[in-house]
C-alpha cells in the first residue's frame, strides 16, 4: 500500500506540514508525528518539510509494454451534423503535442452520416481521420459513443487521447477510460509533454480552484484527458492539408441499448457561456435579480454573454447554467463581486 | 424499489481562503458538509421513494468522519446508510474510487435505480458515476433534470443538454446523475434529525467485500499526481471615481486598450 512514510529521526515538529496540509490529515499524537485516514497521499507536505523528513513511498507498478501505443487522438466532436468549434480546439491541442512528441495526429468523429465532415480535419492539419459512421450514434447517448470510441482505441491502440471537457465529452470519456482500464484527468487547464519521461503532463484546477494539480498516467495507455473549452486557439485551415480517413463499423453486438431517446427540445434564447469570448459576471454585489439587467446591457453591448458567481446563482438571482465556473473566455469583466475572486480562480481567463 | 444515493463528504471549500502571506489555505473554520450536487441527488432518491414506493440506502466512500454526512442524508429522508472506509482505499483515484463503490453497492443488495450529484464540489471531475455504472454493467444518463415516471421496469426521465432538453428512458436497473434544476433539496426535519442521531451506519471494510484489493486505492489508480501548488490571483483591479458618464468614458477606453471592443 502506497502511504507517507515519516522519518520520525528527522521530524523537528515544526508543523510546517501540519499548516499546508489542506486535508487535516496530519497532527501530533504523543509526541509524533501522525498521518491518519483523510490522507489523500496528495504529496503537499512532502514538498514542504524543511528536514526532508516526509517521504511518499510508491511500489514501482507492474509495466505492461507500453511502447506499442503510438499517436495523438482527440475526440472531433459533432453536433446536429456539424463539427463544433471545440474539435478544432481539441485539434490544435494535439498538434501542440505533436511537436514535442513526434507522433502522429488522428481525430475521431462519431455519428450518423458524418464520413464528409472527415476533410475538414485533414485541412487544419490532422495526419488521420477515424470516423464511426452509424445510425445508433445519430443522438449522443453515453452507451453507443463509448463503445465505439473504444472499440477504436483497443484496435488502434493511441498514446493520447483527449477529448473536449463538454457536457457530451464529460458524460461518455469516462466509461470509455473505465472500459480500457485506463486514467482519464477531468477538465484539464493545461496539457503538455515532459521533455525527460515523454509522459502527457495534465494540469487542472481542484478543491475548488485553490488548488492547482499536475497529474500523470504513468504505467497505462492511452493517456486520456477531457480539456475545458476554450483552453487552446482552433486549429487553423491550412494551404495543403489531407488526412488518411479511415472508416471503422460499430460493433453493435457490443452496445447493449438499453437507453431509448424519445424527442429533444431545443432550449431558445439560451447563450453557450462555454462559447462566449466576454463574460460579464454579476456577484453578490447585485443586490437584487432586477440589477442583471445593467450587466445585461454591457455584456450585449460587448457581444458577450452574463454569467454570475456562485453566491448570486445560490440567492437565486441567476439560473445555475449561468453560473461562471470551469469556463476559458478571453476576457471575464467581474461586476459587484464584493469579496473572493473564487469565479477567477475557477475560470482562469486569459485576460481580466 | 431499491434506490441508492451515492453521498460524499467534501471541505466546504467556498469558506476557503488563501493567506495573501504564505499563500496556503486557511483552513481554520472550514467545514466539512455533503458535496452540495449529493443533496439534490438525495432529495430525489427520496421523492422517487415517496412517489413509487420503496426504500432509499445511502452509500459513501471517505474517512470515518465521513459517517456525519450519512448521518445528514438520513435526517432528510434516507432510510439505511453505509461507509465504505479502509486506509487501503486512500489516494483512489475516480476509476479507483468507482470500483470500490461499485463493490460496496454489489454487497449491499439489489437496486433498481442509483443516484448521484452531477460532480463533487473539490474535484469537480463528474466521473465516478458514469465509472460505476460500467463497473456494475448497467446503464446510466447524465445531467438529468426532471424524473418523469417510472413504471414496469423503465424510467423516463429528461435532462439538459448544452442547448436542449431530451426525453430519454431507460430500462433499470440504471444510474443517473442529476443536475441542480432537478429539485429543492429538503430541510431536515426535527423527525429526521432524531432518526439520524439514533441510526446504526455500518462500515465496510476492504475485507468485507468482495473485489480485487489490486484495484483499491493508489495500487488501482493509473493516475499520480505529481505536483500541487497554489496560485494567488492577483487583484489587478484598481478604483476609478468620478461622474458617471466619466466613469463610462473610462471604461470604454479601458476596453478599447484592451482589444475588448
Amino acid at each position: 500500500m502506497a502511504m507517507i512514510k515519516i522519518l520520525h529521526d528527522k521530524c523537528t515538529l515544526c508543523e510546517n506540514c501540519i499548516k499546508e496540509c489542506p486535508f487535516e490529515a496530519i497532527e501530533i499524537k504523543d509526541g509524533k508525528l501522525y498521518i491518519n485516514e483523510n490522507c489523500t497521499l496528495c504529496g503537499l507536505c512532502v514538498k514542504v518539510c524543511p528536514e526532508n523528513a516526509l517521504q511518499k513511498e510508491e511500489k514501482e507498478d507492474f509495466k505492461t509494454d507500453l511502447n506499442h501505443y503510438k499517436g495523438i487522438w482527440f475526440f472531433a466532436e459533432s453536433r446536429e451534423g456539424s463539427l463544433s468549434n471545440v474539435a478544432f480546439e481539441m485539434l490544435n491541442g494535439a498538434l501542440k503535442l505533436k511537436k514535442t512528441l513526434g507522433e502522429e495526429v488522428a481525430g475521431v468523429i462519431l455519428g450518423n452520416n458524418v464520413a464528409g465532415l472527415a476533410a475538414e480535419l485533414g485541412r487544419r492539419g490532422a495526419d488521420r481521420v477515424y470516423v464511426v459512421d452509424d445510425v445508433s450514434l445519430n443522438h449522443f447517448q453515453e452507451e453507443p459513443y463509448a463503445v465505439a470510441m473504444a472499440q477504436l482505441i483497443k484496435k488502434h491502440m493511441p498514446n493520447i487521447v483527449i477529448a473536449g471537457a463538454t457536457m457530451m465529452g464529460r458524460a461518455f470519456v469516462p466509461m470509455v477510460a473505465a472500459m480500457v482500464k485506463t486514467g482519464l484527468t477531468a477538465d484539464c487547464t493545461g496539457i503538455d509533454i515532459d521533455n525527460e519521461t515523454k509522459l502527457l503532463l495534465q494540469t487542472r484546477p481542484t478543491f475548488g480552484g485553490n488548488l492547482m494539480a499536475r497529474i500523470v498516467c504513468k504505467n497505462h495507455r492511452p493517456q486520456m484527458a477531457t480539456i475545458r473549452p476554450k483552453i487552446f486557439d482552433e486549429a487553423p485551415v491550412l494551404d495543403s492539408g489531407k488526412a488518411d480517413v479511415i472508416l471503422e463499423k460499430l460493433d453493435v453486438s457490443k452496445v447493449n441499448n438499453r437507453v431509448e431517446f424519445c424527442r429533444r427540445e431545443k432550449v431558445e434564447n439560451i447563450v453557450d457561456l462555454q462559447e462566449s469570448e466576454v463574460i460579464v459576471s454579476g456577484g453578490r454585489g447585485m443586490r437584487e435579480p432586477k440589477n442583471f439587467s445593467i450587466i445585461k446591457e454591457l455584456a450585449d453591448a460587448l457581444g458577450g454573454a452574463v454569467g454570475a458567481s456562485r453566491a448570486a446563482v445560490d440567492a437565486g438571482w441567476m439560473p445555475s447554467d449561468r453560473r461562471a465556473k470551469q469556463l476559458n473566455p478571453r476576457y471575464i469583466l467581474p461586476a459587484a463581486y464584493p469579496g473572493q475572486y473564487s469565479t477567477l480562480r475557477e475560470c482562469r481567463p486569459r485576460i481580466t | 424499489m431499491n434506490i441508492i444515493v451515492c453521498v460524499k463528504q467534501v471541505p466546504d471549500t467556498f469558506e476557503v481562503k488563501i493567506d495573501p502571506e504564505t499563500k496556503r489555505i486557511v483552513r481554520e473554520g472550514v467545514e466539512s458538509v455533503i458535496n452540495p450536487y449529493d443533496n439534490y441527488a438525495i432529495e430525489e432518491a427520496v421523492r422517487m421513494k415517496e412517489r413509487f414506493g420503496g426504500k432509499v440506502t445511502a452509500v459513501s466512500m471517505g474517512p470515518p468522519q465521513a459517517e456525519k454526512a450519512l448521518r445528514e442524508s438520513i435526517s432528510m429522508g434516507v432510510d439505511e446508510a453505509f461507509l465504505l472506509s479502509d486506509r487501503e482505499f486512500a489516494g483512489s483515484d475516480t476509476l479507483a474510487t468507482s470500483y470500490i463503490l461499485s463493490c460496496g453497492i454489489r454487497k449491499l443488495k439489489d437496486f433498481d435505480v442509483i443516484v448521484c450529484g452531477r460532480e463533487t464540489l473539490d474535484g469537480s471531475t463528474g466521473q465516478v458515476g458514469p465509472e460505476i455504472a460500467y463497473h456494475l454493467g448497467i446503464p446510466y444518463i447524465t445531467y438529468v433534470s426532471k424524473v418523469l415516471d417510472i413504471s414496469s421496469g423503465e424510467i423516463s426521465c429528461v435532462r439538459l443538454m448544452e442547448d436542449h432538453y431530451e426525453e430519454l428512458k431507460s430500462k433499470m436497473p440504471v444510474l443517473i446523475t442529476v443536475i441542480k434544476e432537478i429539485n429543492q433539496p429538503r430541510i431536515p426535519s426535527l423527525k429526521g434529525m432524531l432518526r439520524a442521531k439514533k441510526a446504526e451506519i455500518a462500515t465496510l471494510r476492504c475485507c468485507d467485500m468482495e473485489g480485487e484489493k489490486c484495484n483499491y486505492g493508489q495500487d488501482g489508480s493509473p493516475t499520480r499526481v505529481v505536483d500541487v501548488w497554489t496560485e494567488h490571483i492577483e487583484k489587478a483591479g484598481r478604483k476609478v471615481e468620478g461622474e458617471t458618464e466619466e466613469l463610462a468614458v473610462t471604461l470604454l477606453n479601458e476596453l478599447k486598450n484592451l482589444g475588448v471592443v
